[in-house]
């Protein structure tokens, strides 16, 4: 939510034109490299790897515990007899995969919700704006985890993600409905309602290009959010604990008290590999949200 | 006219915000299939070693069912629990720590998060401002480059993550601080203050953090934006010095988003304060809604949620309300 309220910052701000802003550019797009280097190997390394160990890396005493890092056990084995690096693994590519799909859900959903709340007004709009307002001001953790309580020991991964997608749509549905707000006066959408387009053809044909910037920094900063609450959830062991995601994985080094029994890699790896992934995520973003600035200016 | 327009608009929509949040708190709980005082019965069961008789049990059921409030029908329950809420701040018992009411725990637990938070955001966010206005206003020196780039690293990282790498460098490789929260009840004297700060002092840096991120790299670019407006250069003109053109002329005009932005982030900041202390186990609010979990109290859970609530939506209708203070110009819609 937080990355939403950055993007919406960052949009806001006018673009100057001078040489210090050209050469601002440069160095965002810098950022864009090393961001989607960072995303795509993760992406390719987690998606891949899983085809060539054909051990379940959640499975208990597969390996002898605590062995030391070596060639065949690149982070060691924790205490359960896991192999780490595997773990992690299989903890990257369900991470990813669950803010992938969650991202899906939410940028639908609130592209629909603010599209139509800015195209249609009226009472419609200060009602949808009003529950806007309330969920993004509800702060969304304790919800999350009155509900993880409640569900416990019956959840699923599944329901996991769908509680973050019932409260992770307003940010976006906010940023949408301003920019409809925006399009709406347009005079190529009176043309297209004057040459009998209905609202529906409207919406999709001749706004949704132009949020189409907007929604693609937006999804990255979603799968950002989605991943950040499941993971959050999951340290506190309100997740499906026994999924390996990035979340989980340190759920079990802390429940196992991995750093008095000197497992610091059981800790490190999983520490280190979310701050790269997100910051891999977060530099896509700005840089993508820079690159269409620029486009924009151009045009 | 205009300004109690948008006072009484501006409390509006606070009651708003307070009755979804009191109706979602409890509605959701409601729409879930689980049963607590099925699972409540079960723990007993299993602890009296399947001795309950079926009588004890509907005995049991009955109780449980009174001190919930869950006579009546779904709108009566409605009805009785925004009354309780509303008029009384009244939860009901504790369950983990009978008979003692929720509303007293909770009263307990709140001097301790509000002043972890208030404390730490206050000093995140004038920080992170005062170094991205020096980052933004020098923005062609190789130090605003710098510190650009310690936004950028710094500001992606969640709240556990940090947490974490604190506990792990600050209190267990070099043992400067408390590994958790070990206060122990005493009465006011400087040893009991200097206690309280040596065990706040990690999840305050985590807090102070992981705001500051953000508002660096917010204000770095608003501030460069607000140089390059036509008022400034013409401060410049006039003869001004740097350093009153980049606190009275970009500062107090590049402030103002960054206040709007406070009052809505404040959610996020209170999810990170919550997470924060369970993780350090200081006494607050989140510790209070981690062992509620633990416990299955769920008396406990709906009270620290709509005290969550309550704080959050409070927090921003006062800056709100303050707005105007920091910027004379607004238009009362």
């Amino acid at each position: 939510m937080k990355q939403l309220l950055r993007l919406r910052g960052a949009a806001a701000l006018p673009v100057g034109e001078s040489a210090e802003a050209q050469r601002g550019r440069l160095k965002l797009n810098l950022r864009l490299k090393i961001g989607l280097t960072i995303l795509a190997f993760f992406a390719i390394a987690s998606f891949t790897l899983p085809f060539f160990t054909d051990v379940d890396p959640a499975q208990q005493g597969t390996y002898l515990k605590n062995l030391p890092i070596s060639w065949k056990h690149p982070l060691g084995t924790n205490t359960q007899g896991q192999s780490i690096f595997w773990y992690l693994v299989f903890a990257v590519r369900n991470s990813l995969a669950l803010g992938i799909t969650v991202a899906i859900c939410i940028s639908f959903i609130s592209t629909m919700v603010g599209l139509s709340a800015g195209y249609i007004g009226g009472w419609y709009e200060r009602l949808v704006m009003l529950l806007i307002d309330s969920v993004i001001t509800i702060p969304v953790l304790p919800i999350l985890i009155i509900l993880s309580a409640l569900v416990r020991g019956k959840t699923s991964f599944f329901l996991v993600g769908l509680i973050i997608v019932c409260f992770g749509w307003a940010w976006g549905a906010r940023t949408v409905r301003s920019l409809a707000l925006s399009l709406r006066e347009r005079e190529f959408v009176n043309m297209a309602r004057f040459s009998g387009a209905n609202t529906f053809q409207i919406i999709t044909r001749e706004i949704f290009p132009y949020v189409y910037a907007y929604m693609v920094v937006n999804f990255i900063n979603t799968i950002l959010f989605a991943i950040n609450t499941e993971a959050a959830l999951a340290v506190l062991g309100l997740s499906k604990v026994e999924v390996p995601t990035l979340g989980s994985i340190l759920f079990w080094a802390l429940n196992y008290n991995a750093l008095f029994i000197g497992q610091r890699t059981w800790v490190i790896a999983p520490i280190v590999a979310s701050v790269l992934l997100f910051l891999g995520l977060f530099l896509t973003s700005t840089g993508y949200n820079d690159l269409f600035a620029a486009r924009r200016g151009r045009a | 006219m205009g300004l109690l327009q948008y006072i009484g608009q501006r409390l509006l929509t606070y009651v708003a915000v307070l009755f979804i949040g009191i109706s979602i708190t409890f509605f959701l709980p409601r729409l879930m299939p689980n049963d607590p005082i099925d699972g409540y019965i079960a723990q007993i069961q299993s602890r009296a070693g399947q001795t309950l008789t079926p009588e004890a049990a509907a005995e049991i059921r009955a109780t449980l069912t009174e001190l919930y409030g869950l006579e009546g029908s779904l709108f009566t329950q409605y009805l009785n629990y925004l009354r309780r809420v509303v008029f009384g701040f009244d939860f009901g018992p504790s369950f983990s720590a009978f008979p003692r009411p929720v509303s007293e725990l909770i009263m307990l637990a709140l001097p301790w998060t509000l002043g972890l938070l208030l404390t730490t955001t206050v000093i995140s966010w004038l920080l992170g401002n005062l170094i991205g206005l020096l980052a933004g206003y020098y923005h062609n020196r190789r130090f605003a480059t710098a510190l650009e780039v310690l936004g950028v690293l710094i500001y992606p990282i969640p709240y556990y993550i940090l947490a974490l790498t604190l506990i792990l460098l600050l209190a267990y490789t070099w043992k400067l601080f408390p590994l958790s929260t070990t206060i122990r009840p005493a009465p006011l004297s400087l040893a009991q203050i200097g206690s309280i700060l040596y065990n706040s002092a990690l999840p305050a840096l985590t807090l102070v953090i992981a705001g500051f991120g953000w508002n660096i790299l917010s204000m770095k670019s608003l501030s460069v934006a607000t140089k390059e407006e036509p008022f400034v250069t013409f401060a410049r003109l006039k003869g001004t010095s740097d350093r009153t053109r980049m606190f009275s002329y970009v500062f107090r005009n590049a402030l103002l988003p960054q206040v709007t932005a406070l009052a809505l982030s404040l959610g996020t900041i209170f999810n990170g304060a919550l997470l924060t202390e369970m993780l350090f186990s200081y006494p607050g609010l989140g510790l209070l809604m981690r062992t509620a979990v633990g416990n299955g109290d769920y008396n406990m859970l709906y009270g620290t949620i709509t005290m969550t609530i309550f704080a959050v939506a409070t927090a921003a209708l006062v800056i709100d309300l303050i707005y105007p203070l920091f910027d004379p110009r607004i238009r009362y819609r």
